[in-house]
């Protein structure tokens, strides 16, 4: 096979994949979380005819505008590499997992993309209610989006309702095509992981306004609604996580191998807390480990057992380092949340949140914490899924495009380029929206160096406070 | 399944995805075009109008594209998985041209009064992915080496005067749809322009579709044989005297100061110019290698694609209608959604 610097089209196509998916999954996922947060802003706002609900939800509005875009243009790059660069993979997997990324756009896209219009654009066109409503729809179309693409992860992590004729997958039930066995789990942890991570941010902002002494009310809105989701789903997503982690044994073994670095199954297994998993040699270096734990997790019985890596094949063991430390990234910034959300909603409860600087001050910069668990998660369910693109159906090398290295290569430094610039910059563009907050956002025409005479519409009145 | 079903539902799926490219290139042909012609505006204000008149509409316009991709794997799985190898430079060209000018839409207000860079990003992303587009299209009708199924073919064998030609094509081609979009959506001096900019635009776009009706029978003898000789060309002759009348409506729109007029005669030059693209091209996705009943899906594949896109494409027409609807009639300079 042809290769540049002695790395071949394969690899430059998974560097890609990873690379661009990484980015990508950022956006939607704040996405589904903060178009929720919006819509219930806007019910809250009709409901209880509270004017700084109406405030909140204008800002982050805006905010959502921003990371909307780079979702959309970071999304169509997504698909159309499935068929530049995995074009096998389309060919063998098409018939099955083409139609559910179809109603992924039909059931989703459309409906998102064409409401976002009005929820950007209408707030002086439109009665509130109408407003609401489509912001509602965002809202709906974005989860529905999570439910059709986690569909088609899940089934090409636990494939079903298909058969095989003459090397090319056939769909034999789309019920079991799209609920295959971890859809559920994967779907449910997910959804909760973008409410979570949208939580994280939120209540970081209203940390950070009630740190700098302004907008107290919104400040105090915005914890409250942040730490009380966190306070809730965060110890929620560590149930439903373990309950993934069962289904995950039973369905790919070699993963939760990978990630508890579990070698061989000698008797109840230990829980490696810290290790250096060494691949070639089949052993960890510098293990500490606490004896019958790692069985307790995963069976739920101190006697339990389960395989190791050496109980399959060389060429079909995944990477295990980085399985196992992005794995324990992921638990140990769950749990931190999980101490975040509760001790926030102690000092709330207490009504001394305000003059606990020492907890305020680290949250404000805590938001990316969400982000961190929530990307980590996901490598250690996509790395741990190799060498499989399909899981046991089709292996990633043999998924790969008739295309040169080169020409991969080429692009791959291209998508580097452009995503550092562009989503740098525009991550740069929130955080600056996030630091003048919602008067200074909603009305540029005030900042010092605009010029009055911009050709801006006036905002409405009702906005101020 | 009895073999007629099995012979029509890839045509339906066929037609499904023409319908689908056919909406792309109209929708997003002009909010593309608006991005070609900002560097015709030099004022800030009018540039913010410009942006404006697709701004509650790109988003919806641009998911046609992935549409369209998403029903050429679905429904045409052998097919999604040559074209888009083969063609793999001008596609992430495409994807490249489209972040920048998908971001420019929020970044340009977020970064006032710093906005300059995302104006460039904006009009040279649209060009560039129209550009690119074009390029896909020459491509397809050059016809993609293959050999067992799979493209075979080197890195740059799309590069010809032909794509080269096709990509300027579309680049004028949007452009006009750009510049007739803003006529009916604005008015003053931006109008004024728009109508400036439009006939020139015109002449180009059919001195283009008469250079590829002219090189692709010279080119290819299989389309020569479709369009010449009794009864095909007689059949086929409404295709260009639609053209010719609607090119003629056009005209006659932007000098007398029509606001739809010209607009939708753009539209119909479009249409008539695929169907032709189309006639000198069925029954193959693939020319002259794979045809829509050898691309086609596992019939289940099909037929779970068919149900859902005959439920849910009226109703995405009808909701995007409406949002069109909720943002109709002209802006006013200076008036923004903003």
């Amino acid at each position: 096979m042809e290769t540049v610097f002695g790395v071949d089209a394969a690899l430059l196509s998974r560097i890609q994949f990873a690379f661009t998916i990484s980015f990508h999954i950022v956006f939607p996922a704040f996405s589904i979380g903060l178009s929720a947060f919006i819509a219930t802003l806007e019910v809250l706002w009709l409901w209880t005819g509270k004017q700084h609900f109406h405030l909140l939800a204008r800002f982050w509005t805006k905010i959502f505008a921003v990371s909307f875009a780079m979702g959309v243009v970071s999304g169509i790059v997504m698909e159309y590499q499935l068929g530049t660069n995995w074009a096998r993979f389309g060919q063998i997997i098409g018939n099955t997992l083409g139609p559910l990324f179809a109603y992924e756009v039909l059931t989703a896209f459309f409906l998102e993309a064409s409401f976002l219009g009005i929820m950007l654009f209408g707030w002086n066109r439109f009665p509130p209610w109408l407003h609401t409503m489509a912001s509602i729809f965002v809202a709906l179309g974005t989860a529905i989006s999570g439910f059709w693409i986690l569909a088609a992860n899940s089934w090409m992590q636990t494939p079903a309702g298909f058969a095989i004729e003459n090397g090319i997958t056939y769909p034999v039930s789309w019920f079991e095509i799209i609920f295959n066995p971890s859809f559920p789990y994967r779907f449910v942890h997910m959804m909760i992981a973008t409410y979570i991570t949208t939580s994280m941010v939120v209540a970081a902002t209203g940390a950070r306004y009630l740190l700098g002494g302004r907008l107290q009310t919104e400040a105090m809105t915005m914890l409250r609604m942040g730490l009380g989701m966190l306070a809730i789903l965060a110890p929620i997503q560590a149930f439903v996580g373990d309950q993934h982690g069962l289904n995950t044994l039973e369905h790919q073994p070699a993963k939760v191998a990978a990630i508890e670095a579990h070698w061989e199954d000698r008797g109840p297994a230990e829980l490696v807390l810290f290790a250096w998993p060494d691949q070639q040699g089949e052993r960890n270096l510098a293990e500490i480990a606490i004896p019958r734990l790692g069985s307790l997790i995963l069976t739920h019985r101190w006697e339990g057992r389960f395989k190791g890596l050496k109980d399959f094949p060389r060429e079909d063991r995944p990477p295990v380092a980085p399985v196992f430390f992005s794995f324990r990234l992921m638990v140990g910034l769950g749990l931190l949340m999980i101490v975040i959300g509760w001790i926030g909603c102690w000092l709330l409860w207490r009504g001394r949140i305000a003059n606990a600087r020492w907890f305020l001050r680290p949250l404000g910069y805590a938001w990316p914490v969400g982000f961190v668990a929530l990307l980590s998660g996901w490598m250690v369910t996509e790395i741990g899924r190799q060498p499989w693109i399909a899981y046991g159906v089709l292996r990633t090398s043999a998924a790969v495009s008739p295309v040169t290295a080169g020409q991969v290569l080429l692009s791959l430094v291209l998508f580097v380029l452009c995503y550092f610039v562009v989503f740098s910059i525009g991550i740069w563009y929130i955080h600056r929206m996030i630091r003048r907050g919602p008067h200074t956002v909603l009305h540029p025409d005030t900042l010092p160096n605009r010029p009055l005479a911009g050709g801006r519409p006036e905002e409405e009145e009702a906005v101020a406070p | 399944m009895n073999a007629p079903v099995a012979e029509l539902l890839p045509v339906l799926l066929a037609l499904t995805l023409g319908f689908t490219v056919v909406m792309y290139v109209v929708l997003d042909g002009f909010d593309l075009g608006i991005g070609m012609l900002f560097p015709f505006y030099r004022d800030e204000a009018d540039r913010d109008l410009v942006m404006n008149s697709v701004a509650p509409f790109w988003d919806g316009n641009e998911t046609w594209l992935v549409l369209g991709g998403v029903t050429l794997w679905a429904a045409f799985p052998k097919a999604f998985g040559i074209i888009l190898p083969a063609l793999y430079v001008p596609v992430i060209v495409l994807l490249l041209a489209l972040i920048f000018r998908g971001v420019a839409f929020e970044f340009r207000w977020v970064a006032k009064p710093r906005h300059r860079k995302w104006d460039i990003a904006f009009a040279a992303g649209s060009t560039l992915a129209a550009f690119a587009q074009g390029l896909v299209l020459g491509g397809i009708l050059e016809e993609i080496p293959v050999r067992d199924g799979q493209f075979a073919g080197t890195p740059a064998w799309w590069l010809s005067p032909f794509s080269v030609m096709c990509g300027l094509a579309l680049v004028a081609g949007y452009a006009l749809l750009g510049a007739t979009w803003l006529l009916v959506k604005t008015s003053g001096p931006v109008e004024q322009r728009a109508r400036k900019l439009a006939t020139p635009l015109l002449i180009a776009l059919l001195a283009f579709i008469a250079i590829v009706s002219i090189w692709t029978p010279l080119q290819f003898p299989r389309i020569a044989q479709r369009w010449f000789g009794f009864p095909n060309t007689l059949l086929l002759a409404p295709i260009p005297v639609v053209t010719l009348i609607f090119a003629w409506l056009c005209w006659w729109g932007i000098r007398r100061g029509n606001v739809l007029l010209p607009f939708a005669s753009a539209v119909i030059i479009f249409l008539m110019a695929f169907l032709g693209l189309v006639v000198s091209n069925v029954p193959y996705l693939v020319p002259p290698t794979v045809t829509v009943w050898q691309a086609a899906s596992h019939p289940t594949s099909q037929i779970f694609y068919l149900v859902g896109a005959a439920i849910l494409i009226p109703m995405i027409i009808g909701y995007t209608a409406v949002v069109f609807f909720l943002f109709r009639g002209k802006l006013e300079p200076g008036q923004g959604y903003h």
